[in-house]
């Protein structure tokens, strides 16, 4: 093929090389070579010549890299001067460019939905490279296939959906609060969201944080009057999400009061106690945060059956007391061992990943529980130590030299209580032998998982979480804050793990997304959708249950089947499902479907 | 409960000679519950410790001719051993899940298997299906308070998705089962830990250790006497307490008994071939003066 690919090389832009045939309607066909990848098993001139004859072919060409800036050029001065109405690039999958022909097709003034590809790449060339004769024949009939579908296409214009500016958020920790200032203070109305009696979230329950052991509870309380106070934002607490329906730009949101609210002796819910409100939103914001994993759930460290093993957010309590005391009989613990990983990167017993915050925690907790008892020991024991991040590490190598904090580097395996103390069984591995601990108190630093109910609230939404509960987002590296479902967005751990910079820097990346979304005067999506010729329907609904996206319903007074349009992705489930033919895919009718096959079958001249 | 057909049953080498009053117990309690042992024809060993290594097909294929027999018997199969039962189970668990590694072991023992036998433990059997409820009906002596400490040791607990046996972090089958029969079962954080195994045979020492961890949480807890369902551990907690003694100063020995043998007396047994003069902290005196056993 390089002999070829030497002749495409000094090709002169913009000019095919065998002049046009015009008849009919105009369709120019333009064969890629893709370099040797298509034109190395299938003949692509002898492709050219042969669909050139093709109804309604008006020019066909084949050049060395169509999708290239010259290649693009071509097609553009080929629409222009041969006044093409129509094309077909036969070329690589259409997921791959078939955005970037239809832009070329637009700038030259052709209807974008009138350009069509051939997928003569992954479709043929590179799956037949054993018989260039049956490859170029298959070619040709693909190519001939999409030049009927051209032939039938309609022009289109891309359809416009109004967009709701008010914003949902869900969960009224630092995460959703911080969206929901963030959105307001732009200018737009804010329904927030929160199960429990009041904001704050889990910041409620630590007091210092690291790296610079800054109060917390100042600064929180600002920020809790000021979206309590924020004339834009609805704060609903002990309230949940029933249910959400729509679209992106245009949700419809149940909100209830939540299961614990309302009950004697309770907290009272915000929500309309009557069974619930709805509230239409264009964007919603998850910000569910997370717990910690239940202690019943990490026997062997005595987690749930020895009362002076606790968790580190109960440790956070006991450390916010003058000097912390121990559950079980209130004296001060003279020795504390902590134990990082309990349930962490331990599929077994636990969770796979890594918790994150937990290294940063436990060495502010055994620094404090050091300075408000100074004779005390605070003994740690770590599978490693990770501190990425800002100031992270020396704050670890503080607690170790200022704070005088013993970090062991092993594995715990077992807790028991013996007489009045806690027993910690583990292993020195850089000395490499087993250590025996006799501690009065024992932190687990219990592995982060998501909040309870995530997963149902991802099913109420549409919106997916992972087998662990977190929700998943688009993209890992290039759209972590937007979720799968299109209008909702992550902020905080209830995507994964994350501190509270992490957490207050995605709040903003998503305040930001939300706020880019509101600033569109509507949304544009493609027209490539259902319709429903009326006078065809006899309204039996068999559309509305084959539909997967919920896009159809039927009109009641018409008794006729109605698309939304917003949600539909032109699948044509419901074409297939209908006995009357009356539901339609735009430009990708019946009559279309069924020349196509023609072609592929050699039935068109 | 009572008179159900005979139930197929896998003793093992050690039952066989060191462990016999673990066997002649065993058969005891179910005869006395109603639902005999039948001792599985032509046995063989099991090889007393599942392979570990990638390629154990070879010692696979001991273990799969016991499954592939006991099949023919019937649909289950009872074991007392704690060793054994876990090379089986774990070995019926394999071949159950890894079709490649069972085509080419029947293929090799000549026999078809696909894996729907269940082996189980006879603790469990006493426990989940003939009930504690039926032991306590039957009970001829009651326990009237033993402090008896239960120990489950490694290889009844895990692997325990494998072994499928109890939870591991807090086993309870065996205290039920002796508090149904009257016993007072200490609480004792050491129950799974390990008895220091096969270690004698590499180093005395370390064995010494592990097994003075177990029976000095086990004589701290204020216990009379110790049960267990493994022939290895009963070995090496009886025989070790002489030099734990020479140790520790305040140190009391504790007979350490199968619990088929204390379950077995306390259902009427007179504890003919129970063995209980080879046990080296002699248990005789204390069931003498419970009167489990005739003076």
């Amino acid at each position: 093929m390089g002999a070829d690919r030497d002749r495409e090389g000094q090709l002169p832009v913009g000019q095919g090389r065998e002049a046009c045939a015009g008849t009919g309607r105009r369709i120019g066909v333009f064969i890629c070579h893709c370099g040797s990848n298509i034109a190395g098993s299938v003949d692509v001139r002898r492709a050219a010549e042969t669909v050139r004859g093709l109804r309604g072919v008006a020019c066909a060409t084949d050049y060395g890299y169509m999708c290239s800036d010259p290649g693009q050029a071509l097609i553009r001065q080929s629409i222009a001067e041969q006044g093409l109405d129509g094309i077909v690039v036969a070329a690589c999958s259409p997921s791959m460019h078939e955005a970037t022909f239809r832009r070329a097709a637009e700038a030259a003034g052709l209807n974008p939905y009138r350009v069509e590809i051939a997928n003569i790449r992954e479709q043929c060339s590179w799956v037949h490279q054993e018989d260039r004769e049956k490859a170029t024949q298959k070619a040709i009939a693909l190519i001939a296939s999409l030049v009927e579908k051209v032939r039938g296409d309609d022009p289109l214009e891309p359809l416009g959906t109004p967009v709701t500016r008010r914003l949902l958020v869900i969960g009224g920790g630092i995460a959703g609060m911080t969206v929901a200032l963030e959105v307001a203070d732009a200018g737009y109305e804010v329904i927030l969201v929160e199960r429990g009696a009041e904001l704050g979230g889990r910041l409620r329950q630590i007091r210092e944080t690291y790296a610079a052991l800054t109060p917390l509870a100042a600064p929180l309380q600002t920020l809790i009057e000021r979206v309590r106070e924020h004339p834009r934002i609805r704060v609903l607490l002990g309230s949940e999400v029933e249910s959400a329906s729509g679209y992106v730009g245009s949700f419809t949101v149940t909100v209830r009061p939540a299961a614990g609210a309302n009950a004697p002796g309770g907290y009272r819910s915000e929500a309309d106690p009557a069974g619930g409100t709805q509230h239409e939103v264009g964007a919603i914001v998850v910000a569910t945060g997370y717990e910690l994993i239940p202690l019943s759930r990490l026997g062997e460290y005595g987690g749930g059956r020895v009362a002076d093993v606790v968790d580190a957010l109960e440790f956070e309590r006991l450390l916010a007391q003058e000097v912390p005391r121990r559950p079980s009989d209130g004296r001060v613990p003279r020795r504390v061992a902590f134990v990082q990983c309990a349930g962490s990167r331990d599929p077994e017993h636990g969770v796979p990943y890594c918790s994150k915050v937990c290294c940063l925690y436990t060495a502010k907790q055994a620094l404090l529980y050091r300075q408000r008892v100074p004779d005390g020991e605070a003994v740690v024991f770590v599978i490693d130590v990770r501190t990425g991040g800002r100031r992270y590490e020396e704050f670890v190598q503080r607690a170790m030299e200022e704070g005088h904090v013993l970090y062991l580097r092993g594995k715990v395996a077992k807790v028991f209580r013996q007489g009045d103390q806690v027993i910690v069984w583990g292993v020195d591995t850089l000395a490499g032998r087993n250590v025996e601990v006799a501690a009065d108190l024992v932190v687990l630093a219990a592995a982060v998982v998501p909040s309870a109910g995530a997963a149902e609230l991802g099913r109420r939404l549409r919106a997916t979480t992972d087998e662990l509960g977190f929700f998943r987002e688009a993209h890992p590296k290039l759209r972590p804050v937007e979720s799968l479902t299109a209008g909702i967005f992550l902020a905080g751990a209830a995507q994964a793990p994350k501190d509270i910079a992490e957490t207050v820097s995605q709040a903003e990346a998503a305040a930001a997304k939300v706020l880019g979304l509101f600033s569109r005067p509507e949304l544009v999506q493609e027209p490539t959708v259902a319709t429903v010729l009326q006078e065809l329907c006899a309204g039996c609904g068999l559309c509305v249950s084959a539909c997967p996206y919920e896009a159809r319903s039927l009109n009641a007074r018409l008794r006729v089947a109605e698309v939304n349009a917003a949600l539909c992705q032109g699948c044509g489930a419901c074409v297939v499902a209908c006995p009357n033919k009356a539901c339609v895919v735009r430009n990708w009718r019946p009559e279309q479907t069924l020349a196509m096959v023609g072609a592929v079958l050699g039935e068109v001249q | 409960m009572q008179n159900m057909e005979a139930l197929p049953y896998f003793p093992g080498c050690t039952l066989k000679q060191r462990a016999a009053g673990f066997d002649r117990s065993a058969r005891d309690v179910f005869s006395a519950l109603g639902s005999p042992l039948a001792e599985l024809p032509g046995w063989n060993c099991c090889g007393a410790t599942f392979p570990l290594t990638v390629e154990n097909l070879l010692d696979l294929t001991g273990p799969a001719r016991i499954l592939v027999s006991a099949r023919a018997e019937g649909t289950r199969l009872a074991v007392a051993c704690a060793a054994c039962y876990n090379v089986l189970r774990r070995t019926n668990h394999l071949l159950r899940t890894d079709a490649e590694k069972r085509e080419k072991v029947c293929l090799f023992i000549e026999s078809e298997y696909d894996g729907d036998l269940e082996v189980v433990h006879i603790l469990e059997l006493l426990h989940r299906e003939i009930g504690c409820g039926h032991v306590r009906q039957a009970l001829r002596r009651p326990l009237e308070g033993l402090r008896v400490a239960a120990y489950y040791g490694c290889l009844l607990l895990r692997p325990a998705a494998e072994v499928g046996f109890d939870d591991p972090e807090s086993p309870v089958l065996l205290d039920e089962l002796l508090a149904a029969a009257g016993a007072a079962p200490v609480s004792y954080p050491h129950r799974g830990e390990c008895c220091g195994g096969y270690l004698a045979v590499r180093s005395e020492e370390a064995a010494l250790e592990a097994s003075k961890r177990v029976l000095m949480a086990i004589s701290a807890a204020g216990a009379e006497v110790v049960v267990t369902s493994c022939p290895l551990c009963q070995y090496n907690l009886d025989r070790r307490q002489a030099a734990i003694a020479r140790q520790e100063a305040g140190f009391r020995p504790v007979p350490v008994l199968y619990f088929t043998q204390l379950l077995g007396l306390a259902l009427g047994a007179d504890g003919a071939g129970y063995r209980l003069d080879e046990h080296h902290v002699d248990p005789r005196p204390l069931l003498k003066e419970r009167g489990l056993v005739e003076g």
